[in-house]
C-alpha cells in the first residue's frame, strides 16, 4: 500500500500558565484551533476533518468532554474523533490525523485541544484511579510515584544519582527561559533542584512538571494539497507506536520483557519510526529532539531509548555539555519540554509542533541552528503507550 | 471587567467492582496468610495471580503458592500530601517473592521515615523483606504489607 506524504503547515500554542479565568474550557480549546488555523493561513472551511485530544474526563470535570468543545473546534458538519491515550494523547491525536491523510481519505485535518490541569485539586487522586481495583488500589500509586519507582531503579542499575536528574532540570529550565510560551520560565541551579522538597523520593519539586493551562493546535495536509497551494510544510517522515504491560511488577526480574528503569518499549517505537524515515544513526542524523519527559529522571532513559546515548550513559553526556542549546550533539527539548510545560491533553501535540518549528527555522530564541531532522515522542499511561515521530524540512533522503 | 464567576463541583461516584474468580481466590489466600501465583504456559509464576499472561496472551494454569519473603525490586518514599491519598510519609515497594517471577506491590511498614536520608539508606534493590499479614483480614489487598527482614 502506498501512503501519501503528510506535512504540518500550521502550529499554534498559547502562553502556558497555571490558571486562566478569562475563558471557559471550550473557549480555551477554540484558542488552540484558531491559532493553528491562522498560523496555517487557512480557515475552518478548508478543514476536512477534526481530531481532538483529551485525556481523562475527570481532570476537566466534564463527562465526554468532546461534546463540550465540538463547536469551539469548528467541527460541526465535519468528521470528528476524540483520542485519549493518557500522556501520549496529544501525539496519538496527531498520529490519527496522519492516518486520516496518509490513507488518502482527507487532505486537511485540524488537531487542537487544551487543558487546565490546576482546575482540579484532585489531579493525583484522579490519576490514582488508573490502577487495578483488586490488587493495586489499596496502595496509593499515582503518576509521580510510578516514575519515582522507575527513577530509583535507574539510579541503582546505572550508578546514577540525584545530581544527574538535577542536571536535566537545569538544562530544561534554561531552555524554557528562552521559550515565550513555556510555563516555568525561571532558571534554576543544581543546588536549588537538590534542595527543593521531596515529592516521592528521588523525585523532588524541581524535578517535576507543573500543572499547566493553555491550548495548542496543528494543521496537517497531504502532499498534493501542499503542492497545489505552494506550501512548504514540515514533513512527517516516520512514525512508531508501541505498548507495555499494565503491570509495573511485570517489568522487573530476570524474565521481564522490559525493565521499569528503562523505556525499552519506547526504543522499539523509535526504531519503527527510524526504519520508516531511513535513520540508521540517530546521533549523527538527528539535529533536535522534543521528547516527552514530565520528570527529569524520565528524560535520561528516553534519550537512551531514542538511541542518542547507550543505556545508563546519558548523565555523563549531559555533564559533558551534550543536549543543551549550543552544546554538542543532538539538542534535547530546546523548548524546555514537558518538564516546564504540561497541559496534559496537548503536551504530545506540542512536541510535534515544536519539532516542526525547529526544522522550519521558526523556533525563535530556542532555535537549533540549521536543524533539518527532528524527533518527537510521547508517553501515556504508566509508561505504557508510546508514540514517536521523525520530522524533516524536506522529502529528500535523510 | 466583570468579577470572575466560578462553578464548584465534587464528583461522588460509587462502584462495586466484581473481582472475578482468580483475584477473589488470591485475596482469600491472604486471609490464610498465603500468597498465590499462577503459572504461565512458559513456566513463569505471575504474582499476584492473574488468569492470563501479558507476554503470551495465553491463559495461566496451575496455582502456585510462593514464599512469604523476597527482595525489593524498586521503592519510593512519599513525603508530599496528595488530596484523596493517605497522609505522608509512606514507603511503597515492589517485591519479588521467593518462587515468583513478577513483583508484588505493597506498603513497606515498620521503618521510621521521618529522617529521609536514613530511611533511604535502609532500602535498596535486593533488600530482604517479608510479607506481614493483617491479624484482622477483610479479604482485600490491604490485608498484607511488607516489613524489613530481621
Amino acid at each position: 500500500m502506498t501512503l501519501d506524504n503528510v506535512g504540518i503547515i500550521g502550529f499554534g500554542q498559547s502562553k502556558f500558565v497555571k490558571t486562566r479565568i478569562d475563558v471557559t474550557f471550550p473557549e480555551l480549546v477554540r484558542e488552540g484551533a484558531t491559532m493553528a488555523l491562522e498560523n496555517a493561513g487557512i480557515s475552518i472551511d478548508d478543514v476536512d476533518a477534526v481530531v481532538y485530544p483529551l485525556a481523562p474526563d475527570a481532570l476537566i470535570g466534564v463527562g465526554n468532554g468532546e461534546r463540550w468543545v465540538i463547536d469551539a473546534l469548528g467541527a460541526v458538519g465535519k468528521p470528528f474523533m476524540r483520542v485519549n491515550n493518557g500522556g501520549a494523547t496529544g501525539m496519538s491525536a496527531v498520529l490519527t490525523a496522519w492516518t486520516h491523510i496518509a490513507s488518502g481519505l482527507f487532505d486537511v485535518v485540524l488537531v487542537a485541544g487544551a487543558d487546565r490541569v490546576s482546575e482540579s485539586s484532585s489531579a493525583q487522586s484522579v490519576l490514582n484511579k488508573m490502577w487495578d481495583v483488586g490488587y493495586e488500589r489499596p496502595v496509593p500509586l499515582n503518576t509521580i510515584t510510578m516514575l519515582a519507582l522507575s527513577a530509583q531503579r535507574y539510579m541503582h542499575l546505572y550508578d546514577s544519582d540525584e545530581t544527574d536528574m538535577a542536571m536535566v532540570s537545569v538544562k530544561n529550565r534554561y531552555h524554557a527561559s528562552l521559550n515565550p510560551n513555556a510555563h516555568l520560565q525561571s532558571t534554576v541551579t543544581i543546588e536549588e533542584v537538590l534542595a527543593s522538597r521531596t515529592l516521592a523520593w528521588p523525585i523532588k519539586l524541581m524535578d517535576a512538571c507543573p500543572a499547566s493551562t493553555g491550548a495548542a493546535g496543528l494543521v496537517l495536509v497531504s502532499e498534493r494539497y501542499a503542492k497545489k497551494n505552494g506550501l512548504k510544510p514540515a514533513w512527517i517522515r516516520g512514525l512508531g507506536q508501541n505498548s507495555e504491560t499494565y503491570w509495573m511488577g511485570n517489568r522487573v526480574g530476570p524474565k521481564a520483557m522490559g525493565d521499569h528503569a528503562d523505556a525499552d518499549a519506547l526504543a522499539v517505537a523509535f526504531q519503527r519510526a527510524y526504519d520508516q524515515a531511513g535513520i540508521t544513526n540517530p546521533r549523527e542524523q538527528v539535529d533536535v529532539a522534543e521528547i516527552y519527559a514530565p520528570f527529569s529522571s524520565v528524560e535520561l532513559h528516553v534519550i537512551e531509548a531514542a538511541g542518542i546515548a547507550d543505556k545508563g550513559k546519558s548523565p555523563a553526556a549531559l555533564a559533558n555539555g551534550d543536549y543543551t542549546l549550543g552544546g554538542n550533539g543532538v539538542t534535547v527539548n530546546p523548548s524546555g519540554g514537558t518538564q516546564c510545560t504540561n497541559p496534559i491533553a496537548v503536551t504530545g501535540l506540542i512536541r510535534v509542533g515544536e519539532a516542526a518549528n525547529q526544522v522550519l527555522g521558526l523556533a525563535g530564541a530556542h532555535q537549533v541552528k540549521g536543524a533539518r531532522v527532528a524527533i518527537a515522542s510521547a508517553i501515556g499511561g504508566d509508561h505504557q503507550f508510546y508514540s514517536t515521530m521523525v520530522i524533516c524540512s524536506d522529502l529528500e533522503e535523510i | 471587567m466583570t468579577d470572575a464567576k466560578f462553578y464548584e463541583q465534587t464528583w461522588d461516584l460509587q462502584y462495586k467492582h466484581a473481582l472475578g474468580e482468580t483475584t477473589s481466590r488470591f485475596l482469600e489466600g491472604l486471609t490464610q496468610q498465603k500468597i498465590w501465583g499462577r503459572r504461565t504456559t512458559d513456566g513463569r509464576v505471575l504474582v499476584p495471580a492473574r488468569s492470563y499472561d501479558d507476554q503470551t496472551h495465553m491463559p495461566t494454569g496451575e496455582w502456585v503458592e510462593v514464599g512469604n519473603s523476597g527482595t525489593i525490586e524498586m521503592f519510593t518514599i512519599v513525603y508530599e500530601p496528595f488530596k484523596g491519598l493517605p497522609v505522608p510519609p509512606y514507603a511503597l515497594v515492589y517485591v519479588l517473592l521467593e518462587g515468583a517471577d513478577t513483583a508484588l506491590v505493597g506498603y513497606l511498614k515498620g521503618l521510621d521515615l521521618k529522617n529521609q536520608k536514613d530511611a533511604i539508606a535502609a532500602l535498596g534493590i535486593g533488600t530482604k523483606v517479608y510479607v506481614h499479614f493483617s491479624k484482622t483480614p477483610v479479604g482485600s489487598a490491604a490485608d498484607y504489607w511488607f516489613e524489613l527482614s530481621k
